[in-house]
């Protein structure tokens, strides 16, 4: 839009770009430090839309921008996709949202550096900017396939179980060596085309690659590294236009989806290393489930009648949601449990582990979707010391973070995660579809206690069965 | 030479900022804080305006007008869904 100012403005038009993305910059870092605090969050994600929004509109003054028919109809489009699916879709399908946007934003990264390098053609760069365009398009690729990946892993278009190969990391990390020796090749040869498509499909089929032998349980922590990596390619793509906005803005997305991926796992008691090369919840954990499986073990089943008796005369409940729930969509139904519970008298609170629903933090989101009082939210730490006190716990569609080899047994792959005590309880009633290990494939100890009744069946359904049963009471 | 330098420098010091300011976040708001990171992320549109609008070689154009949808739907579509999430912790704490 520069060719429309008057050129004692024009004269001042770079420096003026600079300084309102330095006001850009500040926004993001503003809004970054709220959205980590429940009471300034919204704030914070609005005062980040605004940075983006006053960055992308000063960028339209720059002098390299000559037509507009292009950006116009590209930021429509997107702009109707992007609105489109943000209110359409389904609380519970938010990992896989993310992840799906996670790649467009990687795959942007990687045409932008792309188109950069065809911008000039048969004109040199310089080879630092020749170099970092292949890093570019290289973690923007990979960032595409895998968040592609993670988004089918999540949905269940592909197979969720980690799918291992012999020679699996060796091939992993030569074709990440080819890709080192291509970009040389590259920057010394710049006008060959050669490694530069091959550099495009090897970075593609690595990002399927890298997440194939990682669990379905496992993909928020991939999503969100996905997301550090993207912050990363948008980073590179400013070295490559030279822009300080890109990248100030792709670098703090990029320590920032660190920090929160070293949180997330933290939050399961596993290094990093583990999550991304462990092939967790394969046949290594199949192998635990069979050691303690020996099915000398009884079970007690509950009815729905038995279930309302027990719960509505008790004094104190706990509700322990998980993925199951949310996969399930019965948020609704047990705020409908628990209200008809409070309006018996019963005290009734939610115990939510940190990895609680299909990502970190997702249970609360669900739950304040059901318009669940927030004060009936405890965290796990201040949760546990509650179970003594508790007749009755509900569990439904937690498995692994209830399971006290947690606690007991060594040999357990989830040995040392800090899980809800609910064995502690007077009694626990597990909703489940089936007797069929969790995501970590292990049995779980729970359910053999002589204090835990298993209540099989869909969540929903079996809740539902739970309200008509109480109600009759 | 030093324009690289300069640029590293920024970088490396914007991480810091970066590790700094999600150092400590309360589980709750780690499904809204990935998403909202990730609409950031999207800022690699203006990237992609100057790919497309610069006239350059047509193929540049086009890969910068299909790399201005994707990251436009990255950041409009994760800025509303991440206010989407928030809106509802909001509606609780009003009660």
């Amino acid at each position: 839009m520069s060719q429309f100012l008057p050129d004692v403005v024009l004269a001042y038009l770079p420096t003026t770009v600079q300084l309102i993305y330095m006001l850009s910059v500040s926004l993001f870092i503003i809004g970054l430090k709220r959205l980590g605090s429940p009471a300034t969050a919204r704030s914070g994600n609005k005062m980040a839309s605004l940075a983006m929004f006053i960055g992308v509109f000063v960028t339209l003054f720059d002098q390299e921008i000559l037509t507009f028919e292009y950006i116009i109809a590209g930021v429509l489009v997107g702009s109707a996709i992007g609105a489109y699916a943000a209110k359409k879709v389904e609380m519970t399908a938010m990992p896989e949202m993310v992840a799906i946007f996670n790649g467009f934003g990687g795959a942007a990264s990687a045409l932008v550096a792309a188109g950069e390098y065809f911008r000039f053609e048969g004109v040199s760069l310089p080879q630092s900017d020749l170099f970092i365009m292949c890093i570019g398009i290289f973690i923007g690729a990979l960032t595409f396939t895998g968040s592609i990946m993670a988004y089918g892993k999540l949905n269940g278009k592909i197979t969720g179980n980690p799918v291992t190969y012999p020679g699996q990391k060796p091939i992993n990390g030569l074709l990440v060596i080819v890709i080192a020796v291509l970009s040389a090749w590259f920057v010394y040869d710049p006008l060959n085309m050669i490694p530069f498509y091959v550099i495009i499909g090897i970075s593609l089929l690595l990002g399927i690659l890298f997440v194939l032998p990682i669990g379905g349980a496992d993909m928020p922590v991939v999503i969100s590294l996905l997301n550090s990596l993207s912050g990363i390619a948008a980073s590179a793509a400013g070295f490559v236009l030279n822009n300080s906005l890109l990248i100030v803005s792709g670098a703090l997305v990029g320590a920032a989806g660190l920090i929160l991926t070293n949180i997330m796992c933290k939050a399961m008691n596993r290094p990093l290393s583990n999550v991304l090369f462990g092939a967790f919840g394969g046949e290594s954990a199949g192998l635990a489930g069979a050691a303690v499986g020996d099915g000398s073990k009884s079970i007690r089943e509950v009815q729905p009648d038995d279930a309302a008796v027990m719960t509505a005369y008790a004094q104190r409940v706990i509700i322990v949601p998980g993925y199951g729930l949310a996969v399930a969509q019965a948020q609704h139904t047990i705020r409908e449990v628990a209200s008809l519970l409070e309006a018996k008298g019963v005290d009734v609170k939610y115990g939510i582990h940190p990895v609680a629903g299909r990502m970190p933090g997702h249970m609360n989101v669900l739950l304040a979707e059901a318009n669940v009082p927030y004060p009936q939210l405890y965290d796990m730490d201040d949760i546990n010391p509650e179970f003594e006190k508790t007749d009755v716990v509900l569990v439904i569609g937690a498995n692994d973070v209830v399971n006290p080899q947690a606690r007991s047994n060594p040999a357990s792959p989830i040995f040392g995660m800090p899980i809800l005590n609910v064995d502690s309880a007077k009694s626990v009633i597990i909703f489940k579809r089936s007797m069929n290990p969790g995501f970590a494939g292990i049995d779980n100890d729970l359910f053999y206690l002589p204090n835990a009744y298993m209540f099989f069946g869909d969540a929903k359904k079996s809740l539902q069965s739970l309200v008509s049963a109480i109600k009759e009471l | 030479m030093e324009i690289l330098i300069f640029n590293l420098f920024i970088f490396i010091l914007a991480c810091f900022v970066g590790f700094e300011v999600i150092s400590k976040v309360p589980t709750t708001l780690h499904t809204p804080l990935m998403s909202g990171a990730n609409a950031i992320s999207g800022i690699t549109l203006i990237g992609a305006l100057v790919v497309a609008g610069s006239a350059g070689e047509y193929i540049g154009t086009i890969l910068g007008f299909i790399a201005i949808i994707f990251a436009t739907i990255n950041v409009v579509g994760g800025f509303m869904v991440t206010d989407r999430m928030l809106e509802m912790f909001k509606k609780k704490e009003d009660k």
